[in-house]
């Protein structure tokens, strides 16, 4: 097999020192393949979205490795994360964190613009079924609107990595499902690895592999055998 | 365009309030930097053109009587380009509508034509007509005072000749752009005239025929002006030379020169402290808004962008508030600097304007305001990069809570919720409430420290003329006269005390400082004109030595106790070697004091004065006036009154005349300032305040916590800027003070008063403004948007 998209060895992060210290990964050795969807499945506060800053280039790790194609995300210098981050990653946040100054089209710009190969803003606003607000301000649109403007900044610069903190945590299950969609065909036609963080266990199916994580550590891995449709899933 | 640039645009607009809040308060210190200099350029510039133009003589030499053929060897003399004599001589005008005659100087206008030195501008009229000695010009001034106009006669006697003179022309000269009359410190266009008539009809009138008794010099450039100054007075002197004196030394050019010199210093000093305040203001604002956007700047890095890339947006962003607001500063300095140079040309009567910019004062204030903007967000920008993007994207955590949290616990469990919201705010961002905190104070400095130069000027004022200069009338006589002559002013009915003076021209050295100037022999307990002491206390007078006034003291660098070089320049001419016997406090000139009998011993001319102070009973004043100019031995008549008012139009419309601009600036600074402080508070909290909405707290309720804020750092501000405005007003009066008068005042707790009137109102309609976009805050929208 090709060498994988990640690989971590022994990744901790705390928070804070002393007594007051949070540890949010307490040492997590993990492998994702390049080209797959995997989705991050755990309890609240129990280190996901910590872990997707960590392998994003957001924050850094307290100890451990952390390898992107071999190499060393965590000793890479703030220039080489931006370069790295630029180049290769793209984000679904948890909390959208859209431009609030800028239109739904303006902010999928704001990342296509420094892309090396993007498609047209319009283009993945359509992908994520948004098409007549393209021209509104954040402040005007529903929160599952948001989260899709967040969703098609992410895949419109078509990155190697895509990074979903909670995708579908806003949207109703008609609406989630085609955000999955195009998340999985994404996957499929330019082999983007997707990591997707959430608490819908459903969207578990439609992984090439599951992630339990529990206190900051990995529970369990899971390989599925066979992978549903986002059409097929329901929560 | 770049959705970068959509971004900018759009936050502009959105700040744009108190971006013109923060561009306003720069474009006031850059303008009043542009304005100021320009008005010191164009005057020095234009002074130096018309004195040019107009052959403004270098060296002047005074004589009682010299021979024409004189004229010859001085022009011998190593460094003389050119001399001029002429025949000057004292005039008494009579004006219609006054009871005294007033008066004037009479010069010589050259028998062969255009003057080489010391020509006249004609500003209306003609010239006279050589062949008729009745023709005069009259200087501008004057006959504006008085409303008089060519083809209108003038009676005025001369060397005791009364004549009926005719106007030909009015004139101006850059010899007497300013005019006072003997013994006087201010001029007075109306209390002194100049006529200028032929040279034949002035030596007939003068006794002059084939003589002159004074001569005008032009030097070479390399000329040695001492050296040259002593051989004229050599050869003058067997013809009773009265001392040959530099132009540098000449009243008008004096006075017109300090008043630039006062204007300059002035305007080296108060602009930079305004423009100063300003940029402190700017990157006290541009930190605190850069910070304020903290968030987007993760969320920025987080996509890609580089430092560099963020870095200049953010730059763009405060950039074009700061230069905007310092090229409108430059606009308005412009504007404000030909309005400025329109006032000060009636005041200092040029003729014409070269108006001219400083371009050093638009470079320094453009580049002030980069700086200051630049490094306001430069500062904050390298902070939030050494964040990781994960971290800037999240709100701050607060600073330790533990710390302050404790201290205020007792106090905070005494009030309710709001109250405590405020307090927690200031103690755990004590770095951002003291940058705003300084902010209001500075603004509540430059207004305080102004408002106390307005009363400083008042006082100043005050002291010199109901203090130092106790009496209704002074008189001068023509020369020295016995003491015993007063006995018939002194007994005359309505004068109730009389006291005599003498003033004795001198030279006073001491090592390299030299001024020219006089000394004046007064009575001990001198009661009408006084030296006084800083607790405005009189000081006798000493025979043992002199007691100079506070500016001659600093002119001369010289302290009580140490001697002084006397070279009087009048009777026989002794040099003498006085002890300064004490330093005293004087406004306006540069008095030197002396007691009367022991000065006149020096000269050995006892008994001996030259003027008096006089007490009268007002009712009585104009026919006092009128009897005493009718005295033969009476060269002038002053009416304090008059000079008061005189000394006040020099204040209002000479140098000083400039601390109503900045006054007016100062407070519009102020308003800026506190308007931005509150500003800035409502949009670091827009997003608090409407959850507190949203948690059913009232909008009143929502309101406190953020205008308590703004209130209890406006009340932190007042005491301090009281404190701040203090040093900075010790400064501003120095700048204002001139050689011809000296501000000075102590603490003065009106004006920090009325300082803090101005920043609390300023404090209440920032407060409203803010409060009106509060209420209006579409709740939903602002819980939306940063996220
Ligand atoms: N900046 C921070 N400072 C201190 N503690 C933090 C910080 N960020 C996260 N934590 C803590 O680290 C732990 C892991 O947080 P993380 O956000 O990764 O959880 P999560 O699994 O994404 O939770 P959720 O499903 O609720 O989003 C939590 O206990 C959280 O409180
Ligand atoms: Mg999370």
């Amino acid at each position: 097999m090709s060498e994988p998209a990640f690989r971590t060895t022994d990744l901790t992060k705390t928070y804070g020192e002393g007594d007051g210290a949070v540890h949010a990964l307490r040492g997590v050795d993990l492998e994702i393949p390049a080209g797959e969807v995997v989705v991050l499945l755990g309890p609240s506060g129990s280190g996901k979205s910590t872990l997707l800053n960590i392998l994003g280039g957001l924050d850094r790790a307290s100890t451990g490795e952390a390898l992107y194609k071999g190499q060393d995300i965590t000793a890479m210098t703030d220039r080489q994360l931006t370069r790295y981050r630029r180049a290769h990653v793209g984000f679904v946040f948890q909390f959208y964190n859209l431009m609030p100054s800028l239109t739904a089209r303006e902010n999928v710009e704001l990342v296509t613009e420094i892309a090396d190969d993007p498609m047209a803003a319009d283009e993945a606003l359509h992908l994520v079924g948004l098409n007549e607000r393209i021209d509104h301000f954040p402040a005007q649109l529903s929160g599952g609107e948001q989260q899709r403007v967040a969703i098609a900044r992410a895949v419109a610069k078509q990155p190697q990595v895509l990074f979903c903190d909670e995708p579908t945590g806003a949207l109703d299950s008609t609406t989630g499902r085609k955000v999955l969609k195009v998340l999985t065909e994404v996957n499929a036609k330019l082999g983007t690895t997707v990591l997707i963080v959430t608490h819908a266990a459903a969207t578990a199916d439609l992984a090439h592999r599951v992630i339990h994580f529990a206190d900051g550590r990995i529970r369990d891995v899971i390989t599925n055998k066979t992978r549903k449709t986002a059409e097929e899933i329901h929560w | 365009m770049s959705p970068l640039t959509h971004k900018l645009l759009r936050d502009l607009w959105r700040m744009k309030g108190q971006a013109i809040a923060i561009g306003l308060v720069i474009a006031m210190g850059v303008m009043l930097q542009v304005m100021m200099s320009g008005l010191v350029t164009t005057l020095e510039g234009t002074r130096d053109a018309y004195y040019d133009r107009y052959r403004l003589t270098d060296v002047f030499a005074p004589v009682t009587r010299a021979p024409a053929h004189l004229v010859a060897s001085l022009g011998q003399i190593d460094g003389v380009a050119r001399v001029q004599d002429r025949v000057v001589g004292a005039a008494l005008v009579d004006i219609p509508d006054r009871a005294a005659p007033v008066q004037a100087q009479a010069v010589s206008l050259p028998a062969d034509g255009a003057a080489a030195l010391n020509a006249t501008y004609l500003s209306a009229g003609r010239m006279p007509d050589p062949a008729r000695p009745d023709e005069i010009l009259l200087v501008e001034g004057f006959a504006k005072a008085h409303g008089l106009a060519p083809g209108d006669t003038l009676v005025a006697t001369l060397n005791g000749t009364r004549r009926a003179l005719s106007i030909a022309g009015l004139a101006q000269s850059p010899e007497f752009l300013y005019i006072a009359a003997p013994g006087e410190m201010v001029p007075d266009d109306s209390r002194f005239g100049v006529i200028w008539m032929g040279r034949d009809a002035m030596a007939a009138l003068f006794d002059m025929g084939g003589a002159f008794n004074e001569a005008l010099f032009a030097l070479t450039r390399e000329a040695n002006k001492p050296a040259v100054l002593a051989e004229i007075d050599r050869i003058l002197d067997p013809y009773g030379g009265r001392g040959a004196y530099g132009v540098e030394d000449q009243y008008s050019n004096q006075f017109v020169s300090e008043e630039i010199r006062g204007l300059k210093g002035s305007s080296n000093t108060v602009p930079p402290l305004f423009l100063a305040v300003a940029a402190f203001l700017l990157y006290i604002v541009i930190g605190r808004m850069v910070q304020s956007e903290r968030e987007e700047i993760g969320l920025l890095k987080a996509f890609g962008y580089t430092n560099a890339e963020v870095g200049a947006h953010y730059l763009k962003l405060v950039l074009i508030i700061a230069t905007g607001g310092a090229l409108l500063g430059c606009l308005l300095g412009i504007a404000g600097g030909r309005g400025m140079v329109q006032l000060y040309l009636q005041y200092f009567k040029f003729p014409f304007l070269l108006f001219r910019l400083d371009p050093a004062s638009f470079a320094i204030g453009v580049m002030a305001s980069i700086l200051a903007a630049s490094g306001g967000g430069l500062l904050v920008l390298r902070r939030v990069f050494a964040l990781t993007p994960a971290d800037a994207m999240h709100p701050p955590a607060p600073a330790d809570y533990s710390r302050s949290g404790r201290i205020g616990q007792g106090i905070a469990n005494l009030l309710d919720q709001p109250s405590r919201m405020v307090l927690r705010r200031i103690t755990r961002q004590p770095v951002r409430m003291a940058g705003a905190m300084i902010g209001i104070a500075c603004g509540m400095a430059l207004s305080g420290s102004m408002l106390s130069t307005f009363i400083a000027f008042e006082d100043t004022l005050d002291t010199t003329f109901t203090v130092i200069d106790r009496s209704d009338l002074t008189i001068s006589f023509a020369g020295p006269v016995q003491r015993a002559a007063l006995h018939e002013i002194a007994t005359r009915e309505g004068v109730w005390q009389i006291e005599p003076v003498r003033f004795v021209p001198a030279i006073l050295r001491n090592g390299r400082h030299t001024h020219r100037g006089s000394i004046q022999g007064q009575p001990t307990d001198a009661s009408l004109s006084r030296a006084i002491d800083t607790n405005k206390q009189a000081i006798p007078m000493r025979e043992d030595g002199l007691i100079l006034s506070t500016t001659l003291a600093a002119k001369l660098e010289i302290r009580a106790g140490d001697t002084v070089t006397v070279e009087v320049r009048d009777g026989r001419r002794p040099t003498l070697a006085l002890p300064v016997a004490a330093i005293a406090d004087s406004f306006f000139g540069t008095p030197a004091f002396i007691e009367l009998g022991a000065l006149n011993r020096a000269l050995k001319e006892p008994g001996r004065v030259t003027g008096a102070y006089l007490r009268i009973d007002p009712g009585k004043r104009d026919e006092i006036t009128q009897w005493l100019k009718g005295l033969p031995m009476v060269a002038g008549v002053s009416i304090k009154a008059e000079a008061e008012t005189a000394f006040r139009k020099v204040m209002n419309e000479g140098a000083g005349s400039s601390r109503y601009v900045m006054g007016v600036l100062a407070f519009v600074i102020t308003y800026g300032i506190v308007y931005n402080a509150a500003r800035i508070a409502h949009a670091e909290r827009a997003r608090d305040l409407a959850s507190l909405r949203v948690l059913g707290f009232t909008k009143g309720e929502a309101a406190f916590v953020l205008l308590g804020e703004l209130a209890v750092i406006t009340l932190v501000a007042l005491p301090i800027g009281t404190l701040l405005g203090h040093g900075l007003s010790q400064l501003i009066m120095a700048a204002f003070s001139t050689d011809i008068y000296t501000i000075t005042l102590g603490f003065e707790p009106s004006a920090y008063g009325n300082a803090a009137l101005v920043v609390l109102s300023a404090a209440l309609v920032s407060g409203l403004l803010v409060k009106r976009d509060l209420d209006r805050a579409d709740l939903i929208s602002a819980l939306k948007t940063r996220e």
